[in-house]
């Protein structure tokens, strides 16, 4: 036991504190803290495979998760989205938009106190359904969805 | 290196509000310059928040996040004072740190 608190001492900082009681076998990285970028969901092109991408592909309808976000976006390129789930447990949320070129846009895992709610902006290259999926700690997946029409899109060069 | 982040932590009751502005381009990879080269995709991939010294929030990001990403988040059962420390990587390896105190 002397022996973690010292390695905890001589940690410098919260990260090295952290990377020390990791080390020490104190905290458990889990599954839901992978720190491994998903290339597979995120690059894919429609939006069956990043569904499939970010295991939600038997996602359920549900009035439990709230998606806000215009019903006219004038640009494209700044599109607010917000996203609050009302359902139990709810681990992680994640926003995709049907005709993007790549569809799914972000995720995110919430832990110690964050609550699943989330405000991002996207891009939107021309009208699309926006998708809201959120993930519950016993693994199931539950959907929302809106569509918000686009007069000028966020992906022109 | 990448210009600092902007970061508000507010407290509302024993939820904190948590805004952050990250300075960043977001290039998609979809775009051609003038003279109709590709421009390279250049986006944040991951972020990580930390309230008071625990992990938050994780989060992974894609190409169609808009340019200079705006994100808000809350945090229940953090205290005035607490460190919100703010951590982003791009696809290209950048990244940048950023802390600020939760105000009252």
């Amino acid at each position: 036991m002397d022996m973690i608190r010292r390695t905890l001492l001589k940690g410098m900082g919260s990260t090295g504190v952290l990377a020390a009681a990791v080390a020490a076998g104190v905290l458990k990285p889990t599954g839901a803290w992978a720190q491994e970028w998903n290339r597979a969901a995120f690059e894919a092109k429609d939006m069956s495979a990043a569904m499939k991408g970010i295991g939600a592909a038997s996602a359920a309808d549900s009035k439990d998760l709230l998606l806000k976000a215009p019903d006219i976006a004038e640009n494209g390129a700044v599109v607010p989205v917000d996203v609050t789930s009302n359902i139990p447990n709810t681990i992680s949320i994640a926003v995709l938009a049907d005709k993007n070129p790549l569809p799914l846009s972000a995720a995110f895992d919430f832990a110690n106190g964050a609550m699943p709610e989330i405000s991002v902006r996207l891009k939107l290259s021309q009208t699309s359904n926006v998708k809201a999926v959120a993930k519950t700690a016993d693994g199931k997946y539950y959907t929302v969805q809106k569509e918000v029409k686009v007069t000028v899109g966020g992906c022109g060069g | 290196m990448a210009d600092p982040m902007k970061i508000r932590a507010q407290l509302k009751g024993d939820v904190a509000e948590i805004r952050v502005l990250m300075s960043h381009a977001m290039e998609t990879g979809q775009r051609k310059d003038n003279s109709g080269n590709t421009i390279p995709a250049h986006f944040i991939q991951a972020i990580t928040i930390e309230v008071g010294g625990k992990k938050v929030i994780q989060g992974q990001t894609g190409t169609s996040v808009s340019r200079n990403p705006v994100f808000a988040f809350k945090v229940k059962g953090a205290k005035a004072g607490d460190e919100v420390v703010v951590n982003w990587v791009d696809n290209k390896g950048d990244k940048r740190t950023d802390k600020a105190a939760i105000t009252a």
